[in-house]
């Protein structure tokens, strides 16, 4: 058990070194000739105007809210999932009933209008 | 002979023993050692796959593809590596440095990550987590940070728009996704890939096809490949949240775009597919590995051949298509599934696959008729906006839905 667990740690480790090694060779082997001209925003083909960071449209993070709660319902639903052998057909029940309620949720939502594009 | 992987191991671990080491330092270099030979396995995969992918696309459009180095133009990739090491480094203008620099390292890194706990055949599994569908849906979250970093980063307004909507479609798509994941939970009793795999002596492509058919379809909107490809829309966004980026720092993206595929195929194959059983695969396994390799290319070729063969969709399109439809769909197929499994579980089990297909089937009618009745639906209100107007709460002031 703790062997794999040893091995996940390792992987976090080890797996950026292997892009951290594709990004190291070409600084060594290319050439380097920076100038302001070459080191200016692509963008679309023409020239930047004003600032990039600017405001976004808030549907975005509407629906961000509506996938939080979803999220957060199916890190409850994983261990129901694994340990629907042991439970009663009661337990089976209650665990459906609340995955109704988040469906009450979306529904709600959905009335709401949050889920349109506007 | 039949089992080389575990042979060389077992030989090491000898070897290492032999000189004095203390079982804790064998242990840790035992998994640094299978750490590197998978990464390194997986990494030599993807450059075949960059073939792989411009000769399918070529033939998806009758043309050749590369043809000119090695034969069949097998060596083009390792050329393409050679000229992407040899390119300038270019950070450009107002970048975040920092977050500019690491978010290519963390779209591939992330992927090859995801291997950690896919069982390759029936003894190699770099690891057996009993946790192993909730790492995959962890790890493969954090996917989409490399994505927002990218754009974020780039100081560039297009690719900050593509990193937007990227996330909004990942994000959305991870809900059927993840759920479409709980059903062959539901079905194995177990988290653990490996007794996923193990369990499936009938695959769960046949008691499950709807859930398959959700993983596929959120597999492709999470990989970002068309129809859902909203990110990177070249005719609408310019290239997406990797305008910025050339060189390796671009090669990595792309790298960890097909790779990503890939292992999703591979995902595919152990929920869904049965990994690597197959004929003899557990007494020689060695046939494990060309069992799971030939099921996961299958699935990628399936990927590749929806992304040449859809047109994008809108984007409201897109979100509609993943709120209200698919999120209500798997939910009731979750809900069926796991009153099912508990009712039919005293049952032989010819009799709980038959259930489990039959039910799965009814659903599907009942889509198919709701999904036509609903088209024709739309049709009219597109044909007559007037007569289906829906006041919602929230006043819409007449700007056309299809703007960005």
């Amino acid at each position: 058990m703790l062997q794999d667990w040893l091995f996940i740690g390792l992987m976090v480790v080890i797996a950026p070194i292997f892009p951290v090694a594709a990004l190291i060779i070409p600084q060594l082997l290319a050439p380097k000739k920076p100038n302001p001209l070459k080191s200016q925003t692509y963008e679309c083909g023409i020239e930047t105007v004003g600032d990039t960071w600017v405001q976004f449209k808030a549907q975005y993070y509407n629906f961000a809210l509506v996938f939080l709660v979803f999220d957060v319902e199916i890190v409850f639903l994983f261990p129901w999932a694994v340990a629907l052998n042991q439970l009663p057909l009661y337990g089976v029940l209650v665990g459906i009933l609340f995955i109704e309620v988040l469906v009450i949720g979306l529904v709600y939502a959905w009335r709401k209008g949050i889920l349109e594009w506007f | 002979m039949s089992d080389p992987v575990t042979f060389v191991a077992k030989w090491l671990e000898a070897y290492l023993s032999g000189l004095g080491l203390a079982s804790g330092w064998i242990a840790v270099i035992m998994a640094a050692l299978g750490v590197i030979a998978l990464g390194s396995a997986v990494l030599l995969l993807d450059i075949l796959l960059v073939w792989v992918e411009r000769k399918v696309v070529a033939r998806f459009q009758d043309r050749l593809g590369p043809n000119r180095l090695g034969p069949f133009g097998l060596f083009q990739p390792i050329a393409d590596v050679l000229k992407l090491l040899l390119k300038e480094d270019i950070i450009p203008q107002g970048a975040d440095k920092f977050v500019y620099n690491l978010a290519p390292i963390l779209a591939l890194a992330t992927v090859i990550m995801l291997w950690a706990v896919i069982p390759i055949s029936a003894t190699v599994a770099g690891s057996e987590i009993n946790v192993g569908a909730l790492y995959i849906v962890a790890v493969g979250a954090l996917g989409t940070l490399s994505i927002i970093m990218a754009g974020w980063a780039s100081n560039n307004k297009y690719a900050l728009l593509g990193a937007f909507r990227m996330v909004a479609q990942m994000i959305s798509y991870e809900v059927p996704m993840v759920i479409a994941i709980l059903i062959p939970v539901i079905l194995a009793k177990s988290m653990a890939l490996t007794d996923i795999v193990e369990s499936q002596t009938v695959w769960y492509i046949v008691l499950a096809p709807i859930a398959a058919i959700v993983f596929l379809i959120g597999a492709q909107a999470e990989l970002g490949r068309a129809p859902f490809d909203l990110s990177e829309a070249e005719s609408e966004i310019v290239a997406g949240y990797h305008i910025e980026y050339s060189g390796m720092k671009f090669g990595l993206f792309y790298a960890g775009e097909l790779l990503h595929a890939l292992t999703f195929g591979g995902l595919f194959a152990t929920f869904f597919l049965g990994g690597w059983r197959g004929w003899g695969a557990e007494t020689y396994p060695i046939l494990g590995i060309g069992y799971f390799l030939i099921k996961s290319m299958f699935m990628y070729w399936v990927i590749m051949w929806i992304k040449y063969s859809f047109p994008r969709v809108r984007i409201d399109q897109m979100l509609n298509f993943c709120w209200k439809f698919l999120t209500p769909l798997i939910l009731t197929v979750l809900s069926i599934t796991a009153i099912l499994d508990k009712l039919m579980s005293g049952l032989p089990y010819w009799a709980y696959v038959l259930g489990m297909l039959l039910s799965n089937l009814v659903i599907l009618y009942f889509v198919y008729q709701a999904v036509g009745r609903y088209a024709r639906r739309e049709r009219q209100r597109v044909a007559d906006p007037e007569k289906f107007r829906v006041n919602f709460p929230v006043k819409s002031t007449a700007s056309p839905s299809h703007l960005p």
